[in-house]
């Protein structure tokens, strides 16, 4: 590790100190790396966005290629910044209707394909065996009719009914207890990362 | 106070404190933990491993630093397994944070493979509104990306030569950590019908394992347990496999703190309850 690695990562290794020290209570330390953060996320952002979207989607287009019809989506753009005049936000309308129009057209079809249909394909048109992915198929139809059932309010949940939307409500808890185990992995995984981070820093710093 | 109540009333404080010893143990006493390698971490490894040499695959890295700790792994593995089958690989990201991390990761995997950027991969850079930058790939990648992340032009590249759009790569992986996955199978898979799969953080992998079973996936690798798994299909031993110790860890003391809390919860409120307190 050079030496100029060994002062970056010294200051990272400072900054997971600062931001860990929330966990014992709120202090200077965290409130500083906390903004430091979020500013350098904003700033980098910025000037992200200034050069994979404005350079060469506005200033290369239109002034260096003479591709003058590239103006019409940049006023379209402009026009969305009257949203901070009341007199003259009702221009900024046009761009919104673009824009939601375009992205409707777009969206629809494959939004339906993707969540509705294939997904409703996958649930019917497989058929129910006498096996394992048979037994899988099958608690796939059940969970999911049963969760659904959960979720009809228009009758009182009582007797088969009742039944129905309590096996509903346990196929749902197992979902969200699943959720809940590999949302712990995550979490853990993050405080892993840093842990083995600062523990190869140390032994670099420290030898070991 | 006894014991039952006063674990009632304990100060979240020392769960954290609990949690950091735990994690700490395996950093000084390290030991490997055997892991079992899932059908749909499998499907994905075997899909990499049937292709031909010089096939393309295309492999998006749709999340930021935050979440570098379970996805990083897993994208090592991928792109170690790809450069050492000798495939092409066109890399991409949609995270507005992933540039500079994607450069790294690649430049030194292709390093260690003495690969050739712009020969045998090339990475197209970065683009905002993952859902139009999808669709337009899909007409030709030149059109979102005229050049590469490094600003040479792609008809330059010869690793771009005969290469379109999503019809000439063999399949897509996306490695992501937020709605992106949604947006490849949408616009993706479901709008150009290209063979997909996902890594994904823990937290998002049950909302997934329903495209598994429709076939609009034909692979998942969830969260760290599956980086693991592809390390050790890969034979890329790496950070998925490191973790696994500390994950074993820490899990064990999350569970204990379960049952502790479960165990006088239930039997603080018995003992309520008999007293005309009622739930806690």
């Amino acid at each position: 590790m050079t030496t100029g690695e060994l002062i970056l990562n010294g200051i990272a290794a400072f900054l997971t100190l600062c931001i860990f020290s929330f966990l014992y209570r709120d202090n200077p330390f965290y409130k500083f790396a906390e903004r430091l953060v979020a500013g350098v996320a904003t700033g980098y952002w910025t000037i992200l966005l200034y050069h994979t979207n404005f350079t060469d989607k506005v200033i290369e287009p239109i002034f260096v290629y003479g591709q003058w019809y590239y103006i019409i989506p940049s006023l379209l753009g402009i026009m969305m910044w009257t949203r901070f005049s009341r007199k003259w936000s009702w221009i900024s309308r046009y761009s919104i209707a673009f824009y939601i129009g375009i992205s409707s057209g777009v969206s629809i079809t494959v939004y339906l394909y993707t969540y509705l249909f294939k997904q409703l394909q996958a649930t019917i048109a497989t058929p129910i065996t006498f096996d394992m992915a048979g037994l899988n198929m099958f608690l796939i139809v059940v969970a999911v009719l049963s969760a659904l059932v959960y979720f009809f309010f228009s009758t009182p949940h009582k007797g088969v009914l009742g039944g129905i939307s309590k096996v509903g409500i346990y196929v749902i808890m197992i979902g969200f207890g699943a959720g809940f185990g590999l949302t712990v992995m995550g979490r853990v995984a993050l405080l892993v990362q840093r842990v083995i981070f600062l523990k190869d820093y140390f032994v670099v710093l420290f030898g070991g | 106070m006894k014991i039952l109540d006063k674990i009632m009333l304990i100060d979240r404080r020392w769960i954290y404190l609990a949690i950091g010893l735990a994690v700490i143990i395996p950093a000084i006493w390290s030991f490997e933990v055997p892991v079992t390698v899932s059908p749909e971490v499998k499907r994905i490894y075997d899909f990499v491993d049937q292709l031909e040499q010089n096939d393309y695959i295309f492999v998006a890295v749709d999340y930021d630093p935050s979440s570098l700790a379970e996805l990083n792994p897993m994208t090592e593995a991928i792109i170690n397994q790809a450069f050492a089958k000798n495939l092409k690989v066109v890399i991409v990201t949609l995270a507005q944070f992933g540039p500079g991390m994607v450069e790294e990761i690649t430049s030194r995997l292709a390093a260690n493979h003495q690969k050739i950027r712009g020969v045998d991969y090339c990475f197209l850079g970065y683009r905002p509104y993952p859902a139009i930058t999808i669709l337009a790939m899909g007409v030709d990648f030149r059109v979102p990306f005229p050049a590469d992340y490094y600003g040479t032009p792609l008809d330059s590249l010869p690793v771009m030569q005969g290469i379109k759009n999503f019809g000439d790569v063999k399949g897509v992986i996306d490695l992501t950590a937020g709605n992106t996955a949604d947006f490849w199978l949408i616009y993706g898979n479901g709008r150009y019908g290209f063979p997909l799969a996902i890594g994904i953080t823990g937290v998002m992998s049950a909302d997934y394992y329903q495209y598994l079973q429709s076939g609009q996936l034909f692979g998942i690798i969830p969260g760290v347990k599956g980086a693991a798994e592809y390390e050790d299909l890969v034979g890329f031993p790496g950070r998925g496999m490191e973790q696994m110790a500390y994950q074993v860890i820490a899990h064990s003391v999350i569970i204990l703190f379960i049952i502790m809390s479960n165990v006088a919860y239930f039997a603080t409120r018995t003992k309520k309850d008999k007293m005309g307190g009622g739930a806690l």
